[in-house]
């Protein structure tokens, strides 16, 4: 039975089914579709709160998907689960599986920091590393590679100068690479956080309420370069801010005290959620 | 209230402007070239220097700073991100005590424990003891600067890959470098000053020596020596020496923090 990675139809008792059928059968999510990563049966906890309740979903390559949801419901845990962040904090620990790429990142043969290589993270406050120039704020992330895979100077150049085109901030900073990197603004300080993490060229990006700390001008630009950026890598946002979601995301899933209620296209989210609780978030009845 | 407040911060630094002033007056006369080149005169000739004092003191505070300094900042390191087991505040608890250790009793220690077995002073012992007293200050400095290092910056480097030490070491540390130079400055300027540990280890010696296993001179031990002189061309030479080792702390100050100095003029530790 193939069971899609989202339910487009409205119909109470077909979408109950297939929501079922995920709960059900987990190792479905990635086998019926080309999940870039995918979550199954994922609980995280802090000590013994279990902030993130059994959960699964599947993210496709290429894509922009928001996870909205009222504050300490669990969403940017259930982000930290994604890069092994989550398990940093002391006390805290990840329970179930995240599939990268057909891999557990939780196996015992992979390391917490192949993992984070290849899947990048931009937090809610920008955060240059505060004695490194702009220049090496975006090599930051080159200069741990194993010695082997270590670019020269020269190749470093044009890897900060392309991250810095991605991020759209290359034409700002270009006359001043070696100047310190928190002269920059707010908001040029988060696109050079999203250069640091797109130098080392990351097959996903979790981006964790970068706009909450950014001004209306600053968090417009950072919401367009997410949408330019979605063509090469996959995006997964959390935010506390609805419209965000419905601009910028293609899918959106809404959690609510650690579960994952709802995973649907924006717009049938945004009109015609199937799962009363994510309607009553949505309409604005609570959060 | 503020006019206090002002009253307060004046009086706190009046006694280094007093000192300065006094020591400027009675031994700037006797600080000349060969205060800095020649030997020590035999009592009750005036001229000679305090070359091999001056020389002394900064190969003790090599050695403290050497072993003292990294020791320190590693430990300070340990307490910072480890800091709520048990161990760590064990670590801490012994730190401030011997903190607060009398230096004569740390002088006694070291004579026992690093003179006494091979039977000789020596300015390695010297050194160690003054590194003793440096460890705790260092220590606590380093922690408290660490700590003010924000977590976001650690999760930063960990999401891009960077490992628990290599954090640690070149984003956490480095932000904190400036804070950690100026507490290891005040270790430095505090243990170059100090006596009462040199008595029983370095021994203070007439000669010129900067061999580690025999006894050393050092600028404090000469001053004291003269101080209690009778002749008053010693009692010069000791307003001098005393000059001149508050103008070497201050040399050693500046040096440091030129070496040390962020890029970009951030935070610079004061």
């Amino acid at each position: 039975m193939e069971v899609p990675i989202s339910t487009t139809t409205n119909h109470p008792t077909q979408a109950r089914a297939a929501a079922d059928a995920m709960m059900e059968q987990p190792s479905a999510v990635s086998a019926a579709t080309p999940a870039c990563i995918a979550a199954e049966s994922l609980d995280a906890y802090f000590g013994a709160s279990r902030v993130v309740r059994d959960v699964s979903f599947g993210v496709r390559s290429g894509e922009v998907t928001a996870i909205i949801g009222p504050s300490g419901c669990g969403k940017s845990t259930l982000l930290r689960c994604l890069n092994r962040m989550h398990e940093t904090i002391p006390g805290a620990r990840v329970e179930g599986e995240v599939r990268f790429e057909g891999r557990d990142i939780y196996a015992s043969s992979v390391s917490a920091i192949g993992v984070r290589r290849h899947i990048g993270m931009v937090f809610q406050r920008p955060t240059p590393f505060p004695t490194m120039s702009i220049r090496d704020n975006v090599a930051a992330g080159l200069k741990i590679l194993p010695r082997r895979e270590r670019l020269s100077r020269r190749s470093t150049d044009d890897v900060v100068e392309h991250a810095l085109r991605r991020a759209a901030l290359w034409d700002e900073v270009k006359d001043r690479l070696d100047a310190s990197a928190v002269a920059l603004s707010g908001g040029q300080q988060q696109r050079l956080c999203i250069a640091r993490a797109l130098a080392t060229s990351p097959t996903v990006l979790l981006l964790d309420e970068p706009t909450a700390s950014l001004d209306p001008l600053s968090t417009q630009r950072v919401e367009e370069l997410v949408y330019e950026l979605r063509s090469d890598v996959t995006i997964i946002i959390v935010t506390h801010n609805m419209q965000q979601a419905a601009r910028i995301a293609d899918r959106t899933a809404f959690m609510l005290a650690g579960e994952l209620v709802e995973l649907a296209p924006t717009n049938v989210m945004f009109t015609a959620p199937r799962d009363p609780r994510s309607e009553a978030y949505i309409t604005g009845r609570f959060g | 209230m503020i006019a206090l407040t002002y009253l307060a911060a004046f009086v706190a630094t009046l006694p280094l402007l007093l000192i300065l002033w006094h020591l400027s007056r009675r031994g700037l006369s006797s600080v000349n070239w060969d205060f800095f080149t020649r030997m020590p005169a035999p009592a009750g000739e005036s001229g000679g220097g305090m070359a091999n004092a001056i020389v002394g003191t900064g190969v003790l505070i090599l050695i403290a700073s050497g072993l003292g300094l990294p020791i320190g900042i590693g430990a300070g390191l340990y307490l910072a991100e480890q800091g709520g087991t048990r161990l760590a505040n064990v670590v801490r608890f012994l730190s401030d005590v011997l903190n607060g250790l009398p230096s004569i009793v740390l002088g006694i220690f070291a004579w026992q424990v690093l003179v006494r077995p091979f039977g000789h002073f020596s300015a390695l012992a010297g050194g160690m003891a003054l590194a003793a007293m440096m460890i705790p200050l260092v220590t606590r400095a380093t922690e408290e600067m660490i700590r003010l290092v924000p977590v976001s910056l650690r999760e930063a480097a960990l999401a891009l890959g960077y490992s628990k030490w290599r954090t640690s070491l070149s984003v956490v540390l480095r932000t904190a470098m400036p804070g950690i130079v100026t507490g290891a400055l005040v270790a430095v300027a505090r243990v170059a000053g100090e006596t009462a540990p040199l008595l029983f280890t370095a021994l203070g010696n007439q000669f010129w020596s900067v061999s580690l296993g025999q006894p050393i001179a050092a600028l404090p031990m000469q001053i004291y020596t003269y101080a209690i002189s009778p002749y008053e061309d010693q009692h010069a030479q000791a307003w001098a020496g005393a000059l001149v080792l508050l103008g070497l702390v201050l040399v050693i100050s500046l040096a440091a923090r030129y070496v040390t100095r962020s890029r970009f003029g951030l935070g610079a530790g004061d």
